[in-house]
C-alpha cells in the first residue's frame, strides 16, 4: 500500500497537540510553583499542627507565705464523633451524671461549626470540662465502655479559703471580646477575670509553648515535625506574694458579717494594703470549675451586690472623717492657725443656714474640733477660706485652691490600686457649682462639703489612704495589693512617694487631735493600753435611711503600722460599728492576736448583723 | 542448525534494530515512577523501606521486575505471531471483559478486579493492546477504506464494544480512555472535521456543565458556562470558515460582528443594567447562522452550508445536552455526571481532591521539598496520593524541575513513538504505533491536567507511575509489543 503524503501530513497535527498539551501544563506548573506562595502557606497549615502547650498559673500566697491560691488537674471529656458510634448513651449520661437532654443538646451544639467553629468530625472536641478528681477517677473505670471518649488533663484554679475574693477575683475561658483584644488567647484559655488574677494576668499566665506535630488529612498526629526541633517549652507563670495579711483579712470578713460596707488597712510607709474587706462576700471556690456560670448568675442577681468590691467601687459620703483634710487645708492656707477658736453654739449659723453639731465647750480651737468632730468649726473655715478675697479674687479661685489640696491627698481620681475597677469617688470643683448654681454660689451654698457630706464621695481606700498619709505626716504611697513578683521588681508607681500640699509641722497639729480624740473624744473605744492610737470618726448622713458608720485611722502614733478605715453602711454612729471594729483589726495587726476580751468583743461583732444577709459558701447558700 | 542459525539473526537484528532511545525513557520514567510511589507511600509511623514487600513501594518493585521480564518476552516473541493472533487476543479479550463483573469482588463500587491468588489483577488496563491489536489488524487489511461507512463503522464497533463492556463493570474512566482512538482513525484518514467536532462537543459539555453555575465576573444573572459555549461557537465557526472557505471578508465579517456585539453586551450587562447576556450571544449565533447560509446560496459554496451545520449543531447539541442533564436525568445520574466533572468528588465537598492537588503541587516550588520530605502527600491530604494522584508527589517533592522533566520525557515518548509510527512499512505496524501514541498521550493529558486542575476529574492512571501491576503490565505490553513491530521492519519481505 502507497504512503499517503497528504495523510501524513497529519502527524504534525498529532505531534502539535501533544506539544501544545504538554506546554500548556508547564506554564500551568509555572504558574502554581514559582509565581504563588499561597500555596506554600496552605501546605504548612494543613501538615503543621501548632499544639499549644499550657504554663502553670502562677501561684498567690499572703505577705506571710500562706499559699491561696494554687492549680489542681482538672478532666476534661472529649469525644471524636467517628469513633463515637454505637456507644451506650444512657449507660454514658449516668456515669458522668448528665440527663439525655443534655446530652442530645451537647451532640448538637459540637456538630454545629457555628456554635464550634473549626469543628471535625475526626479530631477531639470538648464534650463536658472540668470533672473533679472524683468524678474523674470514676468515670474512668468505666471509660473502657465509651468508645470515642476520652480524657483531657488541663489544670485549673483552686482557692484554699473562702475569703478574699474580690482581691483575689478568679478566672475563667476568654471569652470573644478577650481574643479580640490580644491575639495571645485562643479559643478554650483561661484569662483572669476579676482581682489580681486580672490585674496581674500577664505575669500570672506565664508564656504558651508550641509544638510542631505533623497531622494527617483525618487530623490523626503523626509525630513531632525534625523532632521537636522547632518546639518551644512553655514559660510558667509567675508566683505572687500578697501584701494582705491573711488572718487580718479574715478577721475583717468575721466582723463584717451581716453588714454592707468595707475595711481597708494599709501599711503606712510602704502602701501596702493590709486587708480589703468588702461585704457582702463570697465564697471564691464558687467561681471555679463548671459551677461558674451558675454560680456568677446567682450572685449578680442578689439585690446586696455581693461581686462589688466595695473597697473600691463603693462611693460614699466620708463624712467627719473628711474634716482632718479640711483642718490641713486651711492650716496650709493660713486661713487658721493651731490656735484660732471658732464659735459653735450647737452647730453653725449664720444668715439662717444652720448646721447642727453637739453639745460641747465653745469657742473652741483646732485640736479639740476634731477631737470632738465639731462642724461648726469645720464650716466656719471652709467659709472663710472660700470668702478671703485678700487672697483668692474670686470664689471660684479659692474653689480651685481647696481643689488642689483634695486631689493631691489623692481624692478625685482613682489612687492606681492594682485592681480592677476601681472608682474615682467626686471632688466637686469650680466649674461643677458654676454649673449646679449658674455661677450664683457662694461658701455658704457648699458649705457642707467641709464636713464631708454634700456633693463629696471618696471611696473606703481613699479614706485609708488618708489615714495613711496622716500617719506619714504628709506622703502616701499609691496603695497595692501586690508585694513581690517572682523574679521581677515591683512596678516604682507602688514605691514613689506622693507628697500632699500640706507641711508636715500641720500635719502634726491634726495627728494631735486625732490623738485627742481617742483620749477624750469619739474614738475613746479605741483607746488601749499597749500602743497609741490615732483615729477620726465620721458619721455620714444618708438621705435613704440610716446613717453610715465610719471610722478612720491608725497606730500606733509614733512610727505607724497601720492605717485603717472602717465603713459600715447604715450603722448609724461612727462610734457604734466604725471604732470597735477598727479598734479589733488594729489590735489583731499590731499585736498579732486578740486579747480575750477583745475576742469577746469580734464574736458579738460578727453577729450583729444589719440586714437579713446570704451567705455564700463553697456554692451552697445559707440564710 | 539451520532453524538455530535464523534465530541468531534475527535476535541479532532485532537487538539492531530496536529502539533503544525509546527504552531508554521507558527505563527512566520507571525509576521516577518508582521513586514518586516510595514519596506518596512513605508512612510517617513505619518509616522507609522501601524494599519490604509488604509496603506499596516493594511491590512496586516486584511489578516493576516482573514488567522489563515482560517486555523481554515480547521483543523474543515473532512480531508476525502477533499480528496473527490479534484477532484471538482480541475475542478473548471481550469474553474476559464480559466476565469480570461476574468474577469479581468489589472495590471501591468498581467491579473491573480479578483475584488471582493473592492478586488482584484489572482486565481492562490489558484489554486496551487487545483492541489496538485488533483495529490495526482490520484497518490495515487490504482493502479497508475509511471513506466506507461499512469499514467506518466496523472499526468504531470493535472500539465500542470493549468501551461499553468497561462501563458495566462501573469504571467509566478507563472506558472513555477508548475514545483517543479516533485520534488514530484521524491520521488513517477520517475527516478532521469528525474529529473537531467531537472535541468540540466534548468541550462544550464539560465547560458548559462544569462552569454552569459560576457567575461571570460578579453578574449573578450570567452562567460562566453558557456564555464561554456561546463564545466558542462564534470562535469554532470563524475558525472553520477560516480553514475551510479562505474568504477573508466573510470570516472577519463574522467574527468582528459577533465579537463585538459580545463585548458591547457584556460592558453594558457589567456598567448599566445586569442581564442574561446569554440571550445576547445566541441572538448573534442564530444570526451568524443564517448568514452562513445566506453565503452559501449567494456564494454557491457548500462548505457555508456545512459550516452553517456545525454552528447550528452546536447549538442544538449545547442546549439539548444541558436540558437533558437538568430535567431527563435521574439525580443520581446527575450526580455521576458531576462526579465525572469533578464537581462533586468526594464528601469534603466539591473541588477538595483538586484543590489538596493543587496546594501540594504549588508547595513543591523549583526544586521542591526532596525525596521523602513532602508533607502533604505523605499526610494523606491527597487522596489517590499514589494512584491518580501521583504527579502531586513529583510536583511536592521534585519541584517545577523534576515536573518539567517529567512532562518533557512523555513529551519525547510520545514524538519519539510518532516518528516510529510513520517508518513502518505497513500500516498494521503504522495504525498499531498510533494507537499506542493515543493512549500514551490520552493518559497523560486527562491524569495531568485533572491534577492540575484543567481538567475533569477521570480517575485514570499516569502511566509508568501510578502504583499497580495491572497498569504497568498493560502499558508495558501496550508499549513493547509496538518496539518488537518495528524491530521487525526492515526484515526483508518473502
Amino acid at each position: 500500500m502507497a504512503k499517503d503524503y497528504e495523510l501524513e501530513k497529519r502527524k504534525f497535527v498529532i505531534g502539535g497537540v501533544a506539544i501544545v498539551i504538554i506546554l500548556v501544563y508547564l506554564l500551568r506548573l509555572f504558574s502554581l510553583q514559582m509565581l504563588s506562595e499561597d500555596f506554600k502557606r496552605n501546605a504548612d497549615s494543613n501538615a503543621f499542627l501548632k499544639r499549644i502547650q499550657y504554663p502553670a498559673r502562677g501561684g498567690i500566697s499572703d505577705r506571710n507565705g500562706k499559699l491561696l491560691v494554687y492549680n489542681q488537674p482538672a478532666y476534661d471529656v472529649m469525644v471524636v464523633m467517628t469513633e463515637q458510634e454505637g456507644v451506650d448513651t444512657l449507660d454514658l449520661c449516668e456515669s458522668l451524671g448528665i440527663t439525655r437532654e443534655w446530652y442530645d443538646y451537647r451532640m448538637a451544639e459540637i456538630q454545629d461549626p457555628r456554635r464550634n467553629p473549626g469543628y471535625s468530625k475526626y479530631t477531639q472536641q470538648l464534650f463536658m470540662s472540668q470533672l473533679s478528681t472524683e468524678e474523674f477517677s470514676s468515670f474512668q473505670e468505666k471509660l473502657f465502655r465509651f468508645p470515642g471518649f476520652y480524657i483531657r488533663k488541663r489544670s485549673i484554679r483552686q482557692y484554699r479559703y473562702p475569703n478574699a475574693a474580690h482581691i483575689l477575683g478568679d478566672v475563667a475561658e476568654v471569652s470573644p471580646a478577650d481574643i479580640e483584644a490580644d491575639d495571645y488567647y485562643q479559643g478554650g484559655d483561661y484569662i483572669g477575670k476579676l482581682g489580681v488574677e486580672r490585674a496581674y494576668e500577664k505575669q500570672l499566665r506565664g508564656e504558651k509553648g508550641t509544638e510542631i506535630l505533623l497531622r494527617d488529612a483525618r487530623g490523626r498526629i503523626k509525630g513531632k515535625y525534625q523532632n521537636g526541633k522547632f518546639d518551644q517549652s512553655p514559660v510558667p507563670g509567675k508566683d505572687l506574694t500578697l501584701s494582705i495579711d491573711f488572718d487580718l483579712q479574715v478577721l475583717g470578713e468575721r466582723l463584717m458579717r451581716g453588714k454592707l460596707g468595707s475595711i481597708v488597712a494599709i501599711e503606712p510607709s510602704t502602701g501596702e494594703v493590709l486587708c480589703m474587706v468588702s461585704s457582702p462576700t463570697y465564697d471564691p471556690r464558687m467561681m471555679v470549675g463548671r459551677q461558674r456560670g451558675k454560680n456568677h448568675l446567682l450572685l449578680s442577681k442578689d439585690s446586696h451586690k455581693p461581686l462589688l468590691n466595695r473597697a473600691i467601687m463603693g462611693q460614699y459620703p466620708p463624712g467627719s472623717t473628711f474634716k482632718t483634710g479640711q483642718a490641713l487645708t486651711f492650716l496650709q492656707e493660713g486661713i487658721i492657725t493651731p490656735n484660732t477658736a471658732y464659735p459653735c453654739s450647737r452647730g453653725f449659723h449664720y444668715r439662717g443656714l444652720t448646721v447642727g453639731c453637739h453639745g460641747h465647750g465653745s469657742p473652741l480651737p483646732l485640736v479639740p474640733a476634731i477631737a470632738t468632730s465639731c462642724n461648726g468649726y469645720f464650716c466656719w473655715g471652709l467659709y472663710h477660706m472660700l470668702g478671703n478675697r485678700k487672697k483668692y479674687s474670686t470664689v471660684q479661685e479659692a474653689m480651685t485652691r481647696w481643689k488642689d489640696y483634695m486631689v493631691s491627698m489623692g481624692f478625685g481620681y482613682q489612687l492606681g490600686i492594682d485592681l480592677p475597677g476601681e472608682k474615682r469617688g467626686l471632688i466637686p470643683n469650680a466649674a461643677f457649682y458654676d454649673k449646679a448654681y449658674k455661677e450664683s454660689w457662694n461658701g455658704l451654698t457648699v458649705i457642707s462639703i467641709s464636713i464631708g457630706q454634700g456633693e463629696v464621695n471618696l471611696t473606703p481606700l481613699q479614706i485609708a489612704n488618708l489615714g495613711a498619709t496622716i500617719a506619714n505626716r504628709g506622703y502616701y504611697i499609691t496603695p497595692h495589693v501586690v508585694k513581690e513578683i517572682q523574679g521581677e521588681s515591683l512596678d516604682t508607681t507602688y514605691t514613689r512617694k506622693h507628697y500632699t500640699m500640706v507641711d508636715r509641722a500641720n500635719y502634726e497639729v491634726v495627728v494631735r487631735g486625732m490623738r485627742q480624740a481617742v483620749l477624750g473624744g469619739t474614738c475613746r473605744v479605741a483607746n488601749n493600753p499597749w500602743y497609741e492610737v490615732c483615729g477620726k470618726t465620721g458619721t455620714a448622713q444618708n438621705p435613704h435611711g440610716q446613717d453610715h458608720s465610719v471610722f478612720m485611722g491608725f497606730a500606733p502614733m509614733n512610727n505607724p503600722k497601720i492605717a485603717i478605715c472602717v465603713y459600715v453602711e447604715n450603722g448609724t454612729w461612727g462610734a457604734t460599728y466604725g471604732v470597735p471594729i477598727g479598734a479589733l483589726m488594729m489590735e489583731q495587726h499590731i499585736n498579732g492576736k486578740l486579747s480575750p476580751a477583745s475576742m469577746h468583743k469580734a464574736d458579738m461583732f460578727e453577729h450583729k448583723y444589719l440586714y437579713s444577709p446570704t451567705f455564700y459558701v463553697n456554692g451552697n447558700t445559707e440564710q | 542448525m539451520a532453524t538455530q542459525n535464523s534465530n541468531k539473526e534475527k535476535s541479532r537484528g532485532i537487538f539492531q534494530s530496536l529502539d533503544w532511545f525509546t527504552i531508554l525513557i521507558y527505563l527512566i520514567l520507571l525509576a521516577m515512577g518508582w521513586m514518586s510511589v516510595c514519596g506518596a507511600s512513605y508512612d510517617f509511623d513505619q518509616g522507609g523501606n522501601f524494599l519490604d514487600f509488604q509496603t506499596r513501594s516493594g511491590m512496586q518493585i516486584v511489578w516493576i521486575g516482573t514488567s522489563m521480564l515482560l517486555g523481554m518476552i515480547i521483543l523474543s516473541i515473532d512480531d508476525r505471531l502477533i499480528e496473527s493472533l490479534s484477532y484471538v487476543i482480541y475475542i478473548g479479550f471481550l469474553i474476559l471483559l464480559a466476565a469480570t463483573p461476574y468474577l469479581s469482588h468489589d472495590i471501591k463500587g468498581s467491579l473491573s478486579w480479578i483475584k488471582v491468588g493473592s492478586f488482584s489483577i484489572q482486565p481492562a488496563e490489558f484489554a486496551k493492546f487487545g483492541t489496538a491489536l485488533c483495529v490495526a489488524k482490520v484497518m490495515g487489511s487490504y482493502g479497508f477504506n475509511m471513506g466506507k461507512w461499512r469499514d467506518f463503522l466496523l472499526c468504531i464497533s470493535l472500539i465500542i464494544i470493549p468501551m461499553g463492556l468497561i462501563v458495566l463493570q462501573k469504571e467509566t474512566g478507563s472506558a472513555l480512555v477508548y475514545l483517543c482512538f479516533f485520534l488514530m482513525m484521524y491520521r488513517e484518514g477520517m475527516p478532521g472535521s469528525i474529529l473537531f467536532a467531537g472535541v468540540a462537543a466534548v468541550v462544550y459539555f464539560v465547560v458548559g456543565v462544569r462552569f454552569a453555575e459560576e457567575p461571570l465576573w460578579g453578574l449573578e444573572v450570567v452562567s460562566t458556562g453558557k456564555a464561554i459555549v456561546l463564545l466558542l461557537v462564534l470562535l469554532f465557526t470563524s475558525g472553520m470558515m477560516w480553514v475551510y472557505t479562505q474568504r477573508s471578508s466573510y470570516v472577519l465579517r463574522v467574527f468582528f460582528f459577533g465579537i463585538v456585539a459580545m463585548t458591547v453586551a457584556l460592558i453594558f450587562c457589567k456598567y448599566v443594567i445586569p442581564f442574561d447576556m446569554t440571550w445576547v450571544q445566541l441572538v448573534v449565533c442564530v444570526l451568524m447562522i443564517l448568514y452562513l447560509f445566506y453565503a452559501a446560496l449567494k456564494e454557491r459554496v457548500a462548505r457555508f452550508f456545512y459550516i452553517g451545520l456545525f454552528a447550528l449543531g452546536s447549538l442544538l447539541f449545547y442546549y439539548s445536552a444541558s436540558f437533558v442533564l437538568d430535567n431527563v436525568m435521574q439525580p443520581h445520574q446527575q450526580t455521576r455526571i458531576r462526579v465525572l466533572l469533578g464537581l462533586e468528588d468526594d464528601p469534603r465537598g466539591a473541588g477538595y481532591n483538586v484543590i489538596q492537588a493543587k496546594i501540594a503541587i504549588g508547595s513543591g516550588g523549583l526544586k521542591g521539598k526532596g525525596f521523602l520530605n513532602g508533607t502533604q502527600t505523605k499526610l494523606k491530604y491527597v487522596p489517590e496520593q499514589d494512584t491518580d494522584f501521583i504527579f502531586c508527589t513529583v510536583g511536592e517533592e521534585e519541584g517545577f524541575v523534576g515536573c518539567s522533566m517529567v512532562l518533557l520525557l512523555f513529551l519525547f515518548l510520545i514524538l519519539r513513538l510518532i516518528h516510529l509510527a510513520e517508518r513502518q512499512p505497513y500500516p498494521f505496524g503504522r495504525i498499531y504505533g498510533y494507537c499506542v501514541v493515543s493512549v500514551f498521550l490520552f493518559h497523560v493529558f486527562i491524569n495531568v491536567g485533572m491534577v492540575l486542575g484543567l481538567t475533569p476529574v477521570i480517575g485514570i492512571p499516569l502511566p509508568f507511575f501510578s502504583y499497580g501491576g495491572s497498569s504497568l503490565w498493560g502499558f508495558t505490553i501496550l508499549l513493547f509489543i509496538f518496539l518488537r513491530i518495528d524491530a521487525g521492519r526492515n526484515r526483508l519481505q518473502h
